[in-house]
C-alpha cells in the first residue's frame, strides 16, 4: 500500500492514520450535532466566560505574552539554566575555549577506550 | 554543444553554474538591473537543475565518478601515475546524491524568497553573488572525492556564510555575529586541514578512496579522526561545538539562515563521509560510534532547552536547528556503533542510519520553511521579540499556515515529514538502547512545547493594535515557502518512496566502503 513505511519493528501508514483522524471527527462532528443547537447564540450568557464574577477584561489586553509560558518549567530547572545559560556567554575566547576541550576529551576518549 | 556533452559534464557543471551566476550578478547589477533578480534567479535554477540531474544520473545508473582534466574514458587512475589518482576528481554515489537533492530544492526556494525580502536593501548584487557562492560551496562539499578539495569548499562555505551574515549590520550584531562564526569555523576548519596534512603525509595521496584502501588505525590517524570530528560538528552545530551557531544564526537574515542549514548538514556531510567511507573499514570497537551517539544525545537535549526560555523568535529557533542535529547524529552514530556486527546492522543498524539520514533532509525543509515563515514576519512587524507579538494570525494567514506546518513537522506530529524520520529513529535507537530512545522522545516533546509557546506568542490571540498595519507578505515570499511546505506534506505522506529512492542508496553508499573505494579506484592499487 502507498505510503507503507516499514521500519523493521511495526509499519507507519500516513494515509491510514489520515482516515482514522478523519473518523473520528467524523463522530466529533456527529456528537456535536447533537447538542443544544441555540447554544451558540452570540450576547447570551452561554458563550460568555466566567472570571470568578470579574468582568471581562478588553480583547487586546487577555493575549498571553511568550514571556509567561513555561516560567515555572526554566524556574524548575533552574539550577539547570543557571549553569548552562552562562556556557553561551558570547564571547569568542570561551567559543574557541570550548572547541580545544572538546577534541581533547575525544582523543583521550578515543585513544584510551 | 549537444546535450551528450552536457550530460557527461555535469559534475563540472556543478559548480560552474553557480560560481558563473555568482560572478556575473554585480555586471548584471551594474549595466542591467533590473533583469538582476531574474539572473540570480535563473542562474540559482540552473544551478538546481544541474544538482537534481547529476542526482538523477546516479540513481539511474550508480555513482559518478568525475575526473578534472582527464579525458573521456581514461577513469580515475592514469596510466603512468604508479596507481595513484593524481587528479582532483568528483565522487557522486547515493549520498552525495542525496546531499544535492536536499541542497537544491532548499536553494532554490530561498532565492525566490530572497529576492522579495531583500528588495528594501542595498548592495543586492553583492549578496546575491556570495549566496551564489554558498550554493558552490555546499555543492562541492558533497560532490569531491579529494580531501583538499573538500577543504576549499568548505572554506568557501564558511566565507559566504560569515559574509552573509554580516551583510546587513543591524546596529553591529551581525557583524558580531558573523565574527563569531567565521572564527570558531576558521579554528575548525584549520584542524581538519591539519587531519588532511596528517593522512597525506602518511599516504601520499588527498584522494579519499585511496587513503580508505590503505588506512591502519594508528594514534595519529585517530587524531587526525578527532579533528575532522570536531571541525566538522563544529560547522553542523553539535555541542559542545554549537557555541556560534545560535549567535550567528539569530542575527542573519532569515533566507540565509535557510540556506545555512543545509550549509550545516554538509559538515555532517563530511563527518559521516570521513566515518565511513574512509575510517569505516578499520574500526574494531564501538567507541567512536559511541562519541557520535554522545554528541546527538548532548544537541538534542541541551538544543531543545536552551531553545524554551528563549525570547528572540530566530535564536529560539537557531537553538532547534542545533537540537535536530542531534537526531541526525543519534541515528548515525547507532549505525556507526554497530558497524561491524551484520546481524545488528541488518537488525536495527541500516534503520537508524536511514532514519537520521531522512532526517537530515526533512529537517532542511521544514527548518528552512521555519526560518522563512519568521522572517516573513520580521519582514512586516521589524519584530524579533516574542513577548512583542501576537495576534499576527489575522494578518498573515498563508504565513501562519506554513510556520504551522513547519512547527508540527518539526515536532514529529504525523503525518508530517518530522514524523516519519523520527519514528525510524526511535524504533532504531530503541533495539540499541532504550534509555536514548526515551530522551529523544521526550526531546521531541520539548520541541512541541516551544513551538507552542512560539506559534500562540506570534499568532494566536486577539489583534494588538501596533500591527494594524501589518498585511501578508508578496506572493514570491509565500511561493518560495510553498515550495518548501510541499515537501514537507509530500514527504510525510508517501515516506516510503522518499526511503526507496532516496535515503536507502545514500545509506547503502555509506555501510558499502568497499563500493565507494573501487568507484575510484576500480581494481586499482
Amino acid at each position: 500500500m502507498i505510503g507503507t513505511l516499514v521500519t523493521g519493528f511495526g509499519f507507519w501508514n500516513p494515509l491510514i492514520w489520515i482516515i482514522v483522524i478523519a473518523v473520528a471527527l467524523l463522530f466529533s462532528w456527529l456528537i456535536w450535532r447533537c447538542g443544544e443547537a441555540d447554544y451558540d447564540e452570540e450576547n447570551t450568557e452561554t458563550t460568555a466566560p466566567y472570571l470568578s464574577g470579574n468582568a471581562e477584561p478588553e480583547k487586546g489586553a487577555v493575549h498571553i505574552r511568550a514571556g509567561n509560558m513555561y516560567w515555572g518549567f526554566t524556574k524548575a530547572l533552574s539550577a539547570y539554566y543557571n549553569r548552562l545559560t552562562p556556557l553561551h556567554s558570547g564571547i569568542v575566547n570561551d567559543y574557541v575555549s570550548w572547541f580545544l576541550i572538546g577534541v581533547v576529551i575525544l582523543f583521550v576518549v578515543v585513544v584510551l577506550v | 554543444m549537444n546535450a551528450d556533452v552536457l550530460l557527461a559534464n555535469l559534475p563540472a557543471l556543478l559548480i560552474a553554474v553557480p560560481l558563473f551566476g555568482a560572478f556575473m550578478t554585480p555586471v548584471f547589477g551594474r549595466f542591467l538591473p533590473k533583469i538582476r533578480d531574474a539572473w540570480v534567479i535563473l542562474a540559482s535554477f540552473a544551478a538546481s537543475a544541474v544538482a537534481l540531474l547529476l542526482a538523477a544520473q546516479v540513481y539511474a545508473k550508480g555513482a559518478v565518478v568525475y575526473v578534472f582534466g582527464a579525458a573521456p574514458g581514461t577513469g580515475a587512475v592514469p596510466v603512468d601515475s604508479g596507481g595513484i589518482p593524481i587528479r582532483i576528481l568528483f565522487n557522486i554515489d547515493g549520498f552525495g546524491a542525496f546531499m544535492l537533492v536536499s541542497a537544491a530544492i532548499v536553494s532554490f526556494a530561498v532565492i525566490l524568497y530572497l529576492t522579495v525580502s531583500q528588495s528594501r536593501r542595498s548592495s543586492r548584487s553583492e549578496f546575491y553573488a556570495l549566496y551564489l557562492l554558498l550554493v558552490a560551496g555546499v555543492f562541492g562539499m558533497v560532490s569531491t572525492g579529494d580531501m583538499f578539495n573538500f577543504f576549499v569548499f568548505l572554506e568557501i562555505n564558511s566565507l559566504a556564510a560569515s559574509a552573509l551574515i554580516a551583510y546587513h549590520r543591524n546596529g553591529g550584531l551581525a557583524a558580531e555575529g558573523a565574527l563569531k562564526y567565521l572564527i570558531v569555523n576558521t579554528v575548525g576548519g584549520l584542524m581538519i586541514l591539519f587531519a588532511i596534512g596528517l593522512l597525506y603525509a602518511q599516504y601520499n595521496s588527498l584522494n579519499m578512496a585511496v587513503i580508505a584502501s590503505s588506512l591502519s588505525l594508528t594514534t595519529l590517524n585517530l587524531l587526525a579522526l578527532v579533528l575532522f570530528i570536531a571541525g566538522l560538528a563544529t560547522k553542523a552545530g553539535a555541542v559542545p561545538f554549537h557555541f556560534a551557531t545560535p549567535d550567528a544564526y539569530s542575527v542573519a537574515p532569515s533566507g540565509v539562515t535557510a540556506l545555512m542549514i543545509v550549509a550545516s548538514q554538509a559538515g555532517l556531510y563530511g563527518m559521516f563521509r570521513i566515518l565511513f567511507s574512509v575510517y569505516g573499514g578499520v574500526f574494531t570497537s564501538a567507541t567512536v560510534g559511541w562519541i557520535v551517539i554522545v554528541l546527538g544525545v548532548l544537541s538534542m537535549f541541551i538544543g531543545v532547552t536552551m531553545a524554551i526560555p528563549q525570547k528572540d523568535i530566530k535564536r529560539l529557533l537557531s537553538y532547534h536547528a542545533v537540537s535536530q542535529t542531534g537526531y541526525m547524529l543519534l541515528g548515525v552514530g547507532v549505525a556507526l556503533a554497530v558497524l561491524g556486527d551484520v546481524t545488528l546492522t541488518n537488525a536495527f543498524g541500516q534503520m537508524a542510519m536511514e532514519g537520521g539520514l531522512f532526517h537530515i533532509i526533512n529537517h532542511a525543509m521544514y527548518k528552512g520553511l521555519l526560518f522563512l515563515a519568521v522572517g516573513a514576519v520580521i519582514y512586516r512587524t521589524g519584530v524579533w521579540n516574542l513577548n512583542e507579538m501576537g495576534g499576527l494570525g489575522h494578518k498573515m494567514k498563508w504565513t501562519m499556515i506554513f510556520f504551522l506546518i513547519g512547527a508540527l513537522a518539526i515536532a514529529g506530529i504525523p503525518p508530517f515529514n518530522g514524523f516519519a524520520s523520527k519514528l525510524m529513529i526511535y524504533e532504531s535507537t530503541f533495539a540499541f538502547n532504550p534509555a536514548i530512545a526515551i530522551i529523544a522522545m521526550v526531546v521531541s516533546i520539548l520541541t512541541l512545547a516551544s513551538f507552542m509557546k512560539v506559534f500562540h506568542s506570534v499568532f494566536m490571540g486577539p489583534e494588538l493594535p501596533e500591527y494594524a498595519g501589518v498585511r501578508e507578505v508578496p506572493k514570491r515570499m509565500l511561493a518560495g515557502m510553498a515550495i518548501l511546505a510541499v515537501f514537507v506534506i509530500a514527504f510525510g505522506l508517501v515516506p516510503d518512496l522518499v526511503v526507496d529512492t532516496l535515503i536507502t542508496p545514500a545509506a547503502d553508499a555509506l555501510l558499502h566502503q568497499g563500493q565507494y573505494i573501487l568507484s575510484v579506484l576500480g581494481g586499482g592499487l
